[in-house]
């Protein structure tokens, strides 16, 4: 490789990297704005008829809603920037420490369901691409709408009837058995990864019970995603230039499809994976409520229904980062990857 | 066209490139009454439609005519890379196999080390994911797959050496090349093989000129070294001129006349002929001449000879009947003006009134 | 609207009377249908059916469903009891709160349909309206509403969804005016994208430019001019937005967050419900309202992709229609074969 093209690599890194603060600080301005555009005071809404107002006063000031709104607005950057996304107002906790209780489940869903969803969705796209409109092709379309249709609470529900209450072989609800929970001892606050620290292999295999539910109603959400784009993508890559080019070389067809059009046709899937994390997060929410699953999701659930502004908006603003971060890693991952973004 | 005894009637003895040498055994590639239709909502599109002629080792046949007129369609058929949907028929005998008829596996394991394709646009025609080793690797390996890393590193280089490529740049990526040099590992990664028939579809169209000359060069080298065979689609005239020792000129779907380019560009006798040669730009063109019409439509090719709307010569019978392939000296010409005469109607000789083709056309 | 080039519209108008104009939309939406084949006609075709039947029983709720959305007895006062199976007096069975399943899923349909068109209605004027006005104007307003809209696109759809319902609750009660807010918020970029997208590119195209040097006023070119340029990319985005909204709406109930049990039937509320009963093994409070989301979203996904593939020139393959070659006969020598 010559210096040249290092050279442009690193340009188009630090123009992302730079592009990066923008990005975030819009969204930040835009949850605070959301959060703040209705008039009134969220801590009596919070706490309304439950506190005496000397108390309220006191909550109010404590979670910085008596200064005029530039200063709250500086106060929120700042703290953003500190990583400190304020305390609840409910149950006086710090915001941070639900991502870092509950985050461990919610990292576990997610990278389960995008395993499940890579597993069905990236195999069925490129036979389907390959054997475009035949049969199969046709069934492999029909179910990615399907998946894309049918809401992941009740793919969840279904497989919960199915799997669960009638075949009784998986259970349907929470991480873990309680017995369970209680006997793994509490380090990374990922269950699994806790119970393989203790050593605990009953303990392990009983989580992953837990998550296989779970994990295949939001991987059946994303594979519908995956596979249509893998279609679309095999079926672009076969017409291709190149394609046509290997086979007057004579080629073997095996190979002219395998390392030609289907290698060809995962490359754009690295950029595929950013553009879908947040559907991921979304849909990871409703899977942890439908499935009692200890996440974020779930955590953000409870304090909407308790009304506590602080820690909603501090849960919206912990996955608006999450989303931006990751698409920038994502976007630097790909630039390695693929020799042609480089220049 | 099937028909063995006027066959032999017409039959020409091409004229061999200069460098062939000893006599060989016979032609490396036969083609007989080739077609290639496609099927489309309005009705089949005749792209190939009876085509015939032969090409002999160490030979460069360079395939003219307008766009549009069959000569890719051709190209790519004879390599059996035609489209889903495309139908072949007639024959096209490569040595011992005809090519219409051979099985896919056949045909993939002819192409490359027996029949070699170059394509028009280089910049698309390298996987933007491999290295140029890495196709080189691939392509010898599909043929040769018991060749040593060191064997195939060597005649890759080789190759490469030969178009001018260092072997520096053996493992750099396709987008670090410029297109002329593109074009040069693509003419490289099918000379690896050492094909004995190569197409080459417009090889120079994307490329500037010095980079023209180049290429140019490079294939007349190719046949004078190797005894290659070479099918030089253009629409080109001066590279025909430069390159090729034989011409075929393609209307419609047929060649309307072929024969060696110093007598067909000397004495063209089809019409169609005469009139590209008179539109191309030379250093005493001081206007530009152009054919009228449209070229033809080739689902509802014209009745008779397909060129007749548009040739200023047409009698009555271009449009009533199809010209017979006649010689006239080493050249073959399917025109009514070349008889045979015994076979025009009475009357038929007299000039066509255009206005009436015009109806006849639109009806 | 079906064609990728829309040819410019004259600058003289004729006076069109009502009937040529409903003549030309009428021809406008069965074109598409004329003009697919094979699967996209399917889809087409079988989406187009799915939509209207759920769009019939929307209309004629009252009529189609034998009981109110929140009514748990009959006539008589007699209760219909909770977690009663499916059977004869209530088809669908009825719920942990002994609501009529059958009557909460038809009463659903209309409240789906309502909030829809609603949102759909919002966020088209939105979005367009901002689009045109960002692409047109251009400069510093362009720069700061594409980065505001690209920094809405990048968060959960749900998410926003959530914020916004749940800010709103507060004040405007929860209702399908509320739910349709929410959702406009979600599908306001993305009309924003595709319309400034296709202003910019029309702006530059000669036949605005000879416009603007025979005087035409910068509000008569966006309204006359780019507004009928734009509008025909608009219905393919505009049914698969209708069916994710359903499918936002859902979620935002199956939260809670959507329209509150009192106000409508909701099918992502009756499905948060139908969770504690799947685990006693009751599988109609889910089933139903489930399968209707499922119906509604995969009829509008169907149509809109259907329509994508007939109206997008990108996409639309060429059909590949099986030749027989003519034998030649040897007497036919070179002649033509009719």
């Amino acid at each position: 490789m010559s210096t040249r093209t290092s050279g442009s690599l690193r340009t188009y890194l630090l123009t992302r990297l730079l592009l990066f603060i923008p990005n975030v600080l819009i969204i930040l301005t835009i949850v605070f704005v959301l959060m703040r555009v209705a008039p009134g005071d969220p801590v009596s809404v919070a706490r309304g008829g439950q506190l005496p107002p000397e108390q309220i006063a006191m909550l109010r000031r404590q979670a910085g809603y008596d200064r005029p709104l530039l200063v709250q607005y500086w106060e929120y950057l700042s703290g953003v920037v500190r990583l400190d996304f304020g305390r609840t107002i409910t149950d006086s906790r710090e915001v941070t420490q639900i991502l870092v209780t509950n985050g461990g489940a919610t990292l576990t869903l997610t990278l389960a369901a995008l395993v499940v969803a890579v597993l069905i969705g990236v195999p069925l796209g490129l036979l389907a691409g390959r054997r475009r409109d035949t049969t199969f092709d046709a069934g492999v379309r029909v179910f990615g709408i399907l998946t894309y249709a049918a809401p992941v609470f009740f793919v969840g529900l279904l497989l919960q009837l199915l799997f669960a209450r009638t075949l009784g072989w998986l259970p349907s609800s929470s991480q873990a058995t309680p017995i369970m929970q209680a006997r793994v001892p509490t380090r990374t606050h990922i269950y699994l990864l806790d119970a393989l620290l203790a050593g605990d292999t009953e303990a392990f295999f009983n989580g992953l019970q837990h998550l296989i539910l779970p994990a295949l109603t939001l991987g059946l959400l994303l594979s519908g995603v995956f596979l249509r784009i893998v279609r679309v993508n095999v079926v672009q890559t076969l017409r291709d230039d190149y394609v046509e080019a290997a086979r007057a070389r004579g080629v073997p067809e095996r190979r002219v499809v395998i390392q030609h059009a289907f290698r060809n046709a995962l490359v754009p899937f690295v950029t595929v994976l950013g553009l879908n994390v947040a559907l991921l997060l979304g849909g990871a929410i409703l899977t942890e409520q439908t499935f009692n699953w200890p996440g974020v999701g779930s955590q953000l659930v409870r304090y909407l229904q308790n009304r506590d502004y602080v820690a909603v908006q501090g849960i919206v603003t912990m996955f608006a980062l999450a989303v931006v971060t990751i698409s920038l890693i994502i976007d630097l991952v790909n630039a390695i990857i693929d020799p042609r973004v480089r220049y | 066209m099937t028909d063995p005894s006027s066959r032999s009637r017409v039959e020409v003895r091409p004229v061999r490139g200069p460098a062939a040498g000893p006599p060989p055994s016979g032609p490396v590639l036969t083609v007989r009454d080739l077609r290639v239709w496609y099927g489309t909502e309005s009705g089949p599109v005749r792209a190939v439609d009876g085509v015939s002629f032969e090409l002999w080792p160490g030979e460069t046949l360079g395939l003219v005519g307008e766009s549009g007129c069959g000569k890719s369609t051709l190209g790519r058929g004879l390599l059996g890379l035609l489209p889903a949907g495309a139908k072949v028929a007639g024959s096209a005998r490569y040595r011992d196999t005809d090519l219409v008829t051979a099985k896919p596996r056949e045909i993939r394991a002819l192409r490359g080390p027996h029949l070699g394709l170059i394509f028009q646009e280089p910049l698309t025609r390298l996987n933007p994911l491999l290295r140029i080793s890495d196709h080189f690797e691939e392509a010898l390996r599909a043929h040769e797959p018991d060749l040593s890393d060191e064997e195939i590193r060597r005649r890759a280089l080789e190759a490469l050496r030969s178009m001018g490529i260092p072997p520096t740049r053996y493992r750099a990526y396709p987008h670090e090349f410029s297109g002329g040099m593109r074009q040069r590992i693509m003419i490289a990664l099918a000379l690896v093989l050492r094909p004995s028939f190569v197409v080459a579809d417009e090889p120079t169209t994307a490329l500037d000129v010095l980079v023209e000359a180049q290429i140019i060069r490079i294939l007349a080298d190719l046949r004078r070294n190797y005894d290659t065979a070479l099918l030089f689609i253009t629409h080109n005239l001066g590279i025909v001129a430069e390159a090729c020792d034989r011409v075929a000129v393609m209307y419609a779907g047929r060649i309307v006349e072929q024969g060696p380019v110093r007598d067909v560009f000397a004495r063209p006798q089809h019409p169609y002929t005469r009139e590209l040669l008179r539109s191309t730009i030379s250093l005493s063109t001081t206007g530009l001449h152009y054919i009228p019409g449209a070229p033809p439509d080739l689902v509802q090719p014209p009745s008779g000879c397909r060129f007749h709307p548009r040739c200023p010569q047409a009698m009555r019978v271009c449009r009533e009947r199809f010209p017979r392939a006649t010689t006239v000296g080493e050249q073959r010409v399917e025109c009514w003006l070349h008889g045979p005469r015994e076979l025009i109607p009475d009357g038929g000789d007299e000039p066509l009134v255009r206005e009436e083709a015009g109806v006849v056309d639109e009806s | 609207m079906a064609t990728p080039t829309v040819p410019p519209p004259t600058l003289v108008v004729a006076p069109t009377t009502g009937r040529t104009r409903l003549r030309r939309v009428l021809r406008g939406i069965v074109r598409p249908l004329r003009e697919s084949h094979g699967v996209a006609r399917f889809m087409l075709v079988t989406g187009l059916a799915v939509t209207l039947l759920m769009v019939g029983l929307a209309a004629f709720a009252p009529v189609v469903a034998p009981y109110g959305f929140n009514q748990v007895a009959d006539a008589d006062g007699t209760r219909f009891g909770n977690h009663v199976p499916p059977g004869a007096d209530h088809w669908f069975g009825t719920s942990v709160q002994g609501l009529d399943v059958f009557s909460r899923v038809v009463w659903g349909a209309r409240t789906a349909v309502a909030v829809v068109l609603l949102a759909l209605a919002f966020s088209l004027f939105i979005g367009v309206l901002l689009g045109i006005v960002a692409g047109f104007v251009g400069r510093w307003l362009d720069r700061a509403l594409v980065l505001v809209m690209d920094a809405l696109y990048a968060l959960p759809a749900l998410l926003l969804a959530i914020v916004v319902a749940f800010l709103l609750s507060e004040y405007v009660g929860g209702g399908v005016t509320t739910a349709a807010l929410a959702i406009t918020a979600v599908y306001v970029p993305q009309y924003f994208r595709v319309v400034r997208a296709a202003t910019v590119s029309a702006k530059e195209q000669t036949y605005v430019e000879a416009a603007r040097a025979m005087g035409a006023g910068p509000v008569t070119i966006m309204s006359r001019y780019l507004l009928g340029n734009v509008v025909h990319s608009v219905p393919v985005i505009a049914t698969l937005n209708a069916a994710d909204a359903i499918l936002t709406l859902a979620g935002l109930g199956f939260l809670g967050y959507g329209i509150q049990p009192t106000e409508a039937a909701e099918w992502g509320y009756d499905l948060q419900r139908a969770i504690s009963d799947a685990g006693a093994g009751i599988w109609w409070t889910g089933l139903f309202p489930g399968a209707a989301i499922v119906l509604l979203v995969l009829g509008l996904t169907l149509v809109g992709e259907g329509l994508n593939e007939t109206t997008n020139p990108a996409i639309r393959v060429r059909r590949l229609l099986p030749v027989t070659i003519p034998r030649r006969l040897p007497e036919q020598d070179g002649e033509e074969t009719r």
